[in-house]
């Protein structure tokens, strides 16, 4: 890992501003994808500011069907948050089966969302719940925040300090991990709202996490795994490596889509 | 350079470290504690699993200057004593053949047991197989650790 | 609780790895420690034109830069291949020169262009980044067959088209003329996947130049710290024989990756002597991947006849081996002898033909791993029993039965001399623990879930402890295969048990002690195993082909043995009663049928008081003997798998896997098992995870355990152990070996299943959902067109 400074925020307001002054300066999440990256040599940045301890960023309030996560809030807290479990289990059996225990301790959702890996499970939920990301300036609809692979709308020095959305009357996550990282290779989140149906997909697109919106239109017309095991997939712009081509991936999210379905 | 400190083992500990410093390599080679090992460079295999706070996390993916102010445990200080259960279980059930990987696996394995009985959740074997998807072992086919931890976790529950 | 032969003796050396206090080569530093980097080559084959390592060499705490031109200048020798195999026209092999540091030219992605040495490992990773290499690039050739083509890249200049050697095995014209008798021909196409073998302690090294001695030490992750002793002085001149310590501490597992001396121990010994500094390199996992020598990759084309009673009456095999881009110490003989020769299986085969061709890629060395040259005979002679099956409409299970040796010994086709075994009796076993019966039911259930169940068989066997020197010698062997030990009584009675094998996860701290317990009754704790210190233990030959066993042990057992002797001389004398009713029980030693005795510790005294001993007998109690086989130890088994299929996705679940083994005499069932399990499970690995891959320009797409796929807890299942054992006759103790079985053995059952299963036979490894979930659609495209 190159040399390089470390500061340690203890709010997302101190980060901001200690951020602001560095000259390629990241901010340190639970620094599951960053560190390893950092090793790698793919990421070099000159300053690390750590907000992983940033007390307003952390913990989960809910009020009524309304869902708010800190974004230093890590996917063990998500996963084992009983109040969480009863309004949403969708978001919490996701958080569960993240990486593995060791990673879920300190890997946090605020992390793995402004990373944006076309591979991660939180950005499928996020765009499927409608979720809102919140920064230290703004708030960005899901929709909008996706960029692309690795790609998100955040500005230099903005950092995410809360995701919210409305737990939906129905949802869950179905995920088909990659056999040597266990990143998803295909995974589904299909939810079902009073605005109606939405699916995302992470893991098969070349442009990271994306909508599908046949599959939407048929669970609008009927909620049912059927609906969408109906739906031709095509594998244009889906992902092909040597774990599997983009026809492998198109088959998965119609099969994840379906467990995803039938699950919520 | 930064100054840390933190409490490793039940002992307070304080250093100035390179900012870059990975909390595995502290340990290792500021502390000379070597039973934590690095067997992979990209988070997987979980040879580096310590305690950080009560709860299992990859020495090899956190910054010594983040674990600033906690209470770090490593294989050295898992037994309160001779043993730790887990530790007699992995020897009676041989969950082990190198050891390179069973420092971490037995770190992990009491990070388990812990969570499960904390939640009244029942660790099948199922659940054990599930909950080592972190930890990498190339002796054992994993048989054997599963045994042992099934039957730590009891030794555990009933210490 | 006995401690003797047969008894699960919990292990004596597992302490201090459950407490973290291991002692493995990266955990020793010494003072003032340099720390060594590499410069690697980024592309597969390329000439090096120029290296400029200036601005590396400015860095503060660089400590030097060295290159292959100094290493050349330095007399340091090229990297050799131990046994030399002749090709069919008698010519030798077209061996290319393989220095530790490159001079002229890169051959493959990790290739070693220089080392730097620094005051800490940062500095020298970053000066080795550092390092400006001007390269020509030459176009790169990974494919074993396109490699052989004309106008492929020319890998060495000495191996036209690439090849080393073009080999064979058997007789040609029967076979032939076997297969042209046939009722029923088998062909198949068969690769057999490159593995990456990955013991989860990455290599190391640490070289200590003592000058003023004229000292070397080299602490090294090693299966066999004398063969690297021989190696790097008789060899490689970097130090002499005697005044070079090699000390192999423990060692996080080895599987074959071990046996080598790598150009990176080579290096960082040199360099110590260069710099006058104690040198400290460890791997990083993405090097290992890069540089460990990697296993398998064999592209074969085969033909098995049989009568119409289904009797195999010829089998004729054509394989090219990647050899990678140099030759590594045992890549010769892997595909070759440790390959060809068990052609014949389990089975009665009065016609075999093996030809084999070596060939150069730009890809890592290739060589033994975990089984070597035994697996791809076995996955190729077992995959052809399942499709012959198929295709002939019989049971495998039966056509198996049908064509196994039934009495011992057996000469093959191929060399070997089966010495004992029970097939029948394995195949028995499995099936009944495997409930075989029982599988049309679990079948109709898995069905009426929408899975596909399937059952697959494997029954396999090898050649352990390869041996006899002369015999291997005969064949092109640079070095005999015997064993070394010594067995030291103290003046207080403990033992010291010096081995020239390696315990690297093999628990001979353990299993040797039994040997002394069960021949002299003493406890275990009063045992001391003392290997892997080339000060410490007299020359020996390390730990590989599940040798330590059939050969260390009966070593062990030789030179016990020889204590045994003189303590009964020494007693018989003391008691004054004949040598031949002195008895040695329970740690006692007496005179039969009476109460006279001397307790153990007090002949041991009485060897080195030498005040009371036979007239002429030289005081002490400490004996040597070098073991060396008269024949290879076959140890068998028969392996049941039987797995479930999503057909949504093509994920295979194992449900039951199942092995009847012979392992001969069995020291240590818990230990033994415990071997079984990790075997079956790299087994399972090779079958349906694990797989290195190349893009066409040679560049590593599987460098990280993100995309090489390591077997984990929950892709596996626990396994059933059935023990079915026929004492080898071939060595004193009966032992046959166990290290290698599951991996020799696991890979045909798991895919017989999974074939099985899912109604497609064309299936290769590794077997993963999309290739499995591809298999099944042109199952469906079939039967749609149909």
């Amino acid at each position: 890992m190159s040399e390089l400074k470390y500061h340690k925020a203890s709010n997302a307001s101190e980060a901001a501003s200690m951020i602001s002054g560095t000259e390629d300066g990241k901010f340190l999440a639970g620094g599951q994808t960053l560190l390893p990256t950092m090793k790698a040599k793919l990421a070099a940045p000159s300053d690390l500011v750590d907000v992983s301890g940033a007390s307003d960023m952390i913990g989960i309030s809910i009020s009524g069907n309304t869902v708010s996560i800190g974004a230093m809030t890590t996917h063990a807290d998500v996963a084992g948050n009983p109040e969480l479990n009863a309004v949403c289990p969708s978001i919490c059996a996701l958080a569960g089966n993240i990486g593995d225990p060791a990673v879920r301790h300190r890997g946090t959702i605020g992390g793995s969302v402004a990373n944006n890996d076309p591979a991660a499970d939180y950005p499928a939920a996020l765009l499927a719940l409608g979720a809102t990301i919140t920064t230290n300036n703004r708030d960005i609809s899901a929709d909008d925040f996706f960029v692309g692979m690795f790609e998100t709308a955040l500005e230099d020095g903005e950092i995410i300090t809360k995701v919210s959305f409305d737990a939906p009357e129905k949802g869950a996550y179905a995920k088909f991990p990659n056999p040597a990282s266990r990143y998803a290779m295909v995974g589904v989140f299909a939810a079902k709202s009073s605005g109606g149906a939405r699916v995302a997909v992470t893991g098969a697109g070349s442009d990271g996490v994306f909508r599908q919106s046949d599959m939407e239109a048929a669970l609008d017309g009927s909620w049912s795994p059927d609906s969408v095991s109906d739906v031709s997939v095509s594998a244009d712009n889906l992902l092909s490596d040597i774990h599997g081509d983009a026809a492998y991936r198109a088959n998965l999210v119609k099969v994840m889509a379906a467990r995803a379905v039938a699950n919520a | 350079m930064t100054e840390i400190s933190m409490v490793v083992n039940g002992k307070s500990v304080k250093a100035d470290v390179a900012d870059n410093t990975l909390l595995v390599d502290y340990i290792r080679e500021s502390l000379r504690l070597t039973g934590t090992h690095v067997g992979c460079d990209t988070s997987q295999c979980g040879a580096c699993v310590v305690h950080v706070d009560g709860k299992a996390v990859k020495s090899c993916t956190m910054l010594a200057a983040s674990a600033q102010g906690s209470d770090v445990t490593t294989i050295e200080g898992l037994a309160n004593g001779d043993l730790h259960p887990m530790q007699a279980a992995f020897k009676e059930n041989h969950g082990l053949q190198c050891g390179f990987c069973t420092p971490g696996m037995i770190m992990s394995a009491t990070d388990m047991v812990a969570r499960y009985n904390a939640s009244g959740k029942e660790l099948t074997e199922e659940a054990i197989r599930d909950e080592l998807e972190g930890n990498i072992c190339r002796c054992t086919g994993y048989h054997n650790i599963v045994k042992a931890i099934a039957d730590g976790a009891s030794k555990m529950t009933n210490a | 609780m006995s401690e003797g032969i047969g008894a699960s003796v919990r292990r004596k050396e597992d302490k201090r790895f459950i407490t973290g206090k291991g002692k493995y080569t990266d955990d020793i530093r010494q003072e003032n420690q340099a720390y060594a980097a590499f410069v690697r080559s980024p592309h597969a084959h390329a000439v090096v034109k120029s290296i400029d390592a200036s601005e590396a060499e400015a860095m503060e705490g660089v400590v030097a830069v060295l290159n292959g031109h100094q290493l050349t200048e330095d007399g340091i020798g090229n990297i050799i291949a131990g046994w030399a195999i002749t090709s069919k026209d008698g010519s030798g092999m077209n061996m290319g020169a393989w220095s530790a540091l490159c001079t002229e030219k890169v051959r493959y992605v990790g290739d070693t262009i220089a080392i730097v040495i620094a005051d800490t490992q940062e500095i020298a990773r970053n000066a080795a980044d550092a390092v400006m290499v001007d390269f020509d690039i030459l176009p790169a050739e990974v494919n074993p067959e396109a490699t052989l083509a004309d106008g492929a890249p020319q890998i060495h200049d000495n191996a036209p088209n690439n090849q080393i050697y073009d080999w064979e095995l058997g007789d040609e014209a029967a076979t032939d003329a076997g297969l042209a008798s046939a009722a029923h021909v088998t062909e198949m196409e068969i690769i057999n996947n490159r593995l990456s073998p990955n013991p989860m302690e990455p290599r190391a090294a640490i070289a200590i130049f003592d000058e003023a001695e004229d000292h070397y030490t080299l602490y090294t992750t090693s299966q066999n710290p004398h063969v690297a002793r021989l190696l790097l002085s008789a060899f490689y001149q970097v130090a002499p024989e005697h005044k070079l310590r090699v000390v192999a501490p423990d060692v996080g597992g080895g599987f074959g990756s071990k046996i080598y001396v790598y150009p990176e121990e080579i290096a960082c010994l040199w360099a110590s002597m260069k710099t006058n500094r104690s040198v400290k390199w460890t791997s990083t996992r993405s090097e290992a991947f890069l540089t460990d020598a990697h296993g398998r990759d064999h592209v074969t084309r085969a033909k098995m006849g049989f009568d119409a009673n289904g009797k195999i009456v010829g089998f004729k095999v054509d394989t090219i081996a990647n050899i990678g881009a140099y030759m590594s110490l045992f890549s010769s003989v892997t595909p070759t002898y440790l390959y060809a020769t068990l052609l014949s299986g389990q089975y009665d085969m009065p016609a075999i033909h093996g030809n084999v061709r070596a060939v150069y890629t730009n890809t890592a060395p290739v060589d033994a791993y975990r089984g070597a040259g035994r697996p791809e005979a076995t996955y190729l002679v077992e995959r052809m029993m399942d499709t012959a099956a198929l295709e002939m409409g019989v049971d495998p299970a039966e056509l198996r039965r049908k064509n196994f040796i039934q009495s011992f010994p057996y000469q093959t086709q191929v060399i070997m001399n089966y010495d004992s075994g029970d097939f029948p009796g394995c195949m028995d076993k499995a099936q009944a623990a495997a409930d075989v019966a029982g599988f049309a039911a679990r079948k109709a259930e898995s069905a009426s879930r929408g899975k596909l169940r399937g059952i697959g068989y494997s029954s396999f066997i090898e050649a352990c402890g390869i041996a006899p020197s002369a015999a291997v010698g005969s064949l092109g062997c640079g070095v005999g295969l015997w064993e070394s030990a010594e067995v030291r009584v103290n003046p207080v009675g403990t033992i010291e048990i010096l081995t020239g094998s390696h315990s690297h996860g093999q628990s001979h701290e353990t299993t040797f002690a039994q040997l002394v317990n069960d021949r002299f009754g003493i406890p275990i704790d009063n045992v001391q195993i003392v290997h892997g210190d080339t000060d410490k233990v007299q020359f020996g030959m390390g730990t590989y082909g599940s040798r330590s066993g059939p050969v260390g042990m009966n070593a062990i057992v030789k030179a016990l043995d020889k204590v045994e002797a003189k303590v009964k001389k020494i007693a018989a004398h003391v008691l004054e009663a004949s040598e031949d009713d002195i008895v040695i029980e329970a740690g006692e030693v007496k005179i039969a049928g009476t109460d006279k005795k001397m307790a153990w510790h007090e002949v041991g005294l009485a060897a080195y008081t030498a005040h009371n001993l036979p007239e002429g007998m030289e005081p002490g109690l400490k004996e040597g003997a070098f073991f060396d086989p008269i024949n290879f130890s076959f140890p068998s088994a028969t392996l049941i798998c039987e797995v479930e299929v999503d057909p949504d996705t093509g994920v295979t679940d194992i449900l039951q896997f199942t092995t009847a083994d012979d392992f001969g005499v069995i020291i240590n069932p818990m230990v033994v098992e415990g071997q079984v399990h990790g075997g079956i499970a790299q087994g399972i690995g090779q079958a349906m995870l694990e797989n290195v891959v190349y893009d066409d320009s040679g560049q590593l797409l599987t460098g990280s355990y993100m995309d090489y796929a390591m077997p984990r807890a929950d892709d596996l299942p626990s396994f059933t152990i059935e023990h079915n054992n026929v004492p080898s006759p071939s060595n004193p103790l009966g032992l046959k070996g166990c290290g290698e079985a599951g991996a020799i053995g696991a890979p045909p059952a798991v895919i017989n299943a999974i074939c099985n299963a899912i109604g497609n036979n064309n299936l290769s490894m590794p077997a993963t959902p999309s290739k499995v979930w591809a298999a099944l659609q042109e199952v469906s495209t079939q039967q749609a067109a149909e």
